[in-house]
């Protein structure tokens, strides 16, 4: 009996407020989508989404962003995708697929001793440019990849 | 409890430890036609993902409907010793959540 009156405490008191919505979690889980960006996912364009989610959506290329994808993707629905990010103070790492019906795919928020690192597989409608924009500070980071798609992944 | 929806494995390797986890989640974009009724199939994705190490939180993500079918999440973080609580939980878009916990090997 301590023992799960212990390990409820320490996930009430997981830290942040992102710790506080997941111990919330049992009591109101609709508190936590409050912090999903609607609009930046809902956007039907690349500049749009970037710039609902991140207020800005002047991004600069940069070299220091490694996205590793199939060149050709026979199956648009499972597209495995690795960013890897050696900027400093990496915050978040976000995957926009140009041509999806919305483009924002995803935003990884790093925590402070998580590496540039993220790894995932995504869906993908048809052959797009992959983006992906690496948040630092104030600045934003871009690079992409154009992925060939034979069979699209949305629709069935 | 049911049978989680989450697998994860965590391993430390010269202070470094690599996530690996896989969601078992439909992912249904609200997009896809149902073709016996002509009607698309409701919207049904994972929104929110948040990992935390010993209670402080290392990563957290926001999902959109692009995100493949059961979903496959890979990081990693440093500060972590073999032997670590990680947990991992999510929460869709009908408020359904689920939550996991694993040792870091």
């Amino acid at each position: 009996m301590n023992n799960k009156r212990r390990s409820f405490i320490k996930s009430s008191a997981a830290a942040g407020a992102f710790g506080v919505a997941v111990g919330a979690g049992l009591i109101a889980p609709r508190a936590v989508l409050a912090a999903w960006p609607k609009a930046a996912f809902e956007a039907k364009e690349v500049n749009a989404a970037v710039q609902g989610a991140f207020g800005s959506s002047a991004m600069a290329e940069s070299s220091d962003i490694t996205l590793k994808a199939p060149e050709i993707a026979e199956n648009g629905a499972v597209v495995p995708i690795t960013v890897t990010s050696k900027i400093p103070n990496t915050e978040s790492i976000s995957l926009l697929i140009s041509e999806n019906p919305t483009p924002l795919t995803a935003t990884f928020h790093l925590g402070s001793n998580t590496e540039g690192f993220v790894s995932t597989r995504v869906k993908m409608s048809k052959t797009s440019d992959v983006v992906a924009v690496v948040k630092s500070g104030d600045k934003l980071f871009s690079t992409k990849l154009t992925v060939k798609v034979t069979i699209g992944g949305c629709g069935g | 409890m049911a049978k989680s929806s989450i697998k994860v494995r965590a391993k430390v390797k010269k202070g470094t430890t690599t996530v690996k986890a896989l969601i078992s989640h439909a992912m249904e974009t609200g997009m896809r036609k149902n073709k016996k009724t002509g009607k698309n199939f409701p919207a049904h994705f994972i929104q929110e993902v948040t990992c935390s190490h010993n209670g402080t939180n290392v990563m957290t993500a926001d999902w959109g409907t692009a995100i493949s079918k059961n979903p496959y999440l890979s990081f990693k973080f440093n500060g972590a010793k073999s032997g670590d609580t990680l947990k991992v939980s999510w929460v869709d878009n009908k408020g359904e959540s689920d939550s996991a916990e694993a040792k870091i090997k």
